[in-house]
């Protein structure tokens, strides 16, 4: 029988949720590494038992931890991100250049094929990599030669928040940084293009052909069309059809086009998921509202998904790295908060209920289905 | 023997005690007792010092003999009571965060 393994990065650490193929009954293991902020934990695809954590405090700066037990006990291993070279300048909030400066590790992408191999996307936004398991990590330079000079942090810092590796071909990956844009590369890292063509800040960006500059908040990407890529921006929900060369925008019928998360459903890839946000200045959903918008048409056309969540007096948010889809045949879908409710669907986002409802604000919520 | 207090947080890393006891050789400084604690833990590699400048982390203090000496340089030798192992360096996690 198979069952899911759901891994929670939280403020004050990590929790593993496990259940079997129903989804009903709970395990919760945890805090794991207690009191520290838990900015991402990811599985190998290619050995689901190794596991790896990106664990930080601003008291002690940086640990990666490695389980290879599915997360039963866990080691430190290497986090010692330099940047290569002269680390350089970018755009500071104020317009002047500041010193690159390593703050934390905010999402770890383990290669599909190779558990010693992951990819680290760090504030301030750089891609690292590790081909030993995490022992040694090396920084791949190209992407900041992009006109690094005009990156600037968003509200959040600027952070390297979204990898997506083409499962066709290891080498095309797909980074969005907060707030420089997306980038693509086609060659393992060694060039790198913005893939922003298309996106619309028309306050901030008034240049409509600007490549820098684009507050992207995630981009999601069905592992059977990795041409077709969804991005949730800073406003605006927005789809590509050619991998990232051109965008249009698919926000249609949703309360509010601002939101961090986006999904795609595990066996159809034109079923994608939104979670609305009234606002860059009100970071909690409309109406004191939960609801999750489904679009089965890739975009445009939405539905509300009500049936399980609070709909009056509500005021969480959900994070971009804070939901995930299992692929059980019936497609689960889950969710963190930042009032540390975690939501699970076992039937595609028709009905919902929260396997935890008290756990530190919700940073990351990533989903291993086991065999 | 020099004996230093570390905060709860790095004892969970080190998988040690609140206290331990390092062989440090004079002058015992603030750097050569890092030094000595980073070598015996390699974990907290990073955790009270920059990795490559070793210049101390924003919200990491060191107090002795009820001084604060985070200010004080790395290399000045460290109280002679410390030196001694008579008193503990404390290595601490500032209060922060209201």
């Amino acid at each position: 029988m198979s069952s899911v393994r759901v891994l929670v990065g939280t403020r004050k650490g990590a929790f593993i949720l496990t259940s079997n193929e129903e989804r009903q009954q709970w395990d919760v293991s945890g805090p794991h590494f207690a009191g520290w902020e838990i900015y991402h934990l990811k599985g190998s695809p290619a050995n689901p038992d190794r596991l790896y954590a990106a664990q930080s405090t601003g008291w002690f700066g940086q640990l990666i931890q490695r389980s290879d037990d599915g997360g039963k006990t866990w080691e430190p291993v290497g986090a010692d991100f330099t940047y290569d070279g002269a680390p350089g300048a970018h755009q500071w909030y104020d317009g002047t250049q500041h010193p690159w400066e390593f703050q934390r590790v905010w999402l770890l992408e383990p290669s599909p094929t190779d558990p010693d191999t992951v990819y680290a996307g760090v504030e301030d936004a750089a891609l690292f990599r590790t081909h030993d398991g995490g022992k040694s990590w090396q920084e791949l330079p190209a992407l900041r030669a992009i006109k690094g000079e005009l990156w600037a942090p968003g509200a959040g810092g600027m952070c390297l928040h979204t990898i997506l590796i083409d499962p066709n071909d290891a080498n095309r990956i797909f980074v969005a940084i907060s707030a420089a844009g997306a980038f693509r590369t086609e060659d393992g890292g060694q060039t790198w293009r913005p893939a922003t063509h298309g996106l619309k800040a028309n306050w901030e960006l008034p240049d409509p052909d600007a490549e820098i500059g684009h507050c992207v908040h995630s981009i999601a990407m069905h592992p059977s069309r990795p041409n077709v890529l969804f991005m949730q921006k800073h406003w605006d929900v927005m789809r590509s059809d050619d991998a990232g060369d051109n965008w249009y925008e698919i926000s249609g019928n949703l309360p509010s086009d601002f939101g961090f998360p986006i999904i795609v459903h595990s066996h159809e890839p034109d079923t994608i998921y939104v979670v609305p946000i009234k606002s860059d200045s009100e970071h909690y959903p409309p109406d004191g509202k939960l609801r999750v918008y489904r679009s089965r048409s890739g975009g445009n056309e939405w539905e509300a998904l009500t049936e399980g969540l609070p709909q009056s007096d509500c005021y969480v948010n959900v994070l971009r790295s804070a939901m995930a889809v299992d692929t059980l045949d019936s497609c689960g879908v889950y969710f963190g908060t930042t009032g540390g409710q975690v939501y699970a669907s076992a039937d595609s986002g028709d009905t919902w209920a929260p396997i935890v409802r008290d756990l530190p604000a919700v940073l990351s919520v990533e989903v291993q289905t086991l065999p | 023997m020099i004996r230093v207090i570390i905060p709860h947080h790095l004892r969970t890393l080190a998988n040690s005690g609140k206290e331990v006891t390092l062989e440090v050789a004079a002058p015992v400084t603030q750097a050569a007792v890092l030094d000595a604690l980073e070598a015996k833990y390699p974990v907290l590699r990073g955790t009270i010092r920059d990795r490559a400048t070793h210049k101390r982390r924003a919200l990491i203090r060191f107090f002795a003999c009820g001084q604060d000496l985070s200010h004080e340089a790395p290399d000045a030798p460290l109280p002679a009571e410390v030196a001694t192992g008579k008193e503990p360096l404390m290595i601490v996690g500032a209060m922060a965060g209201g």
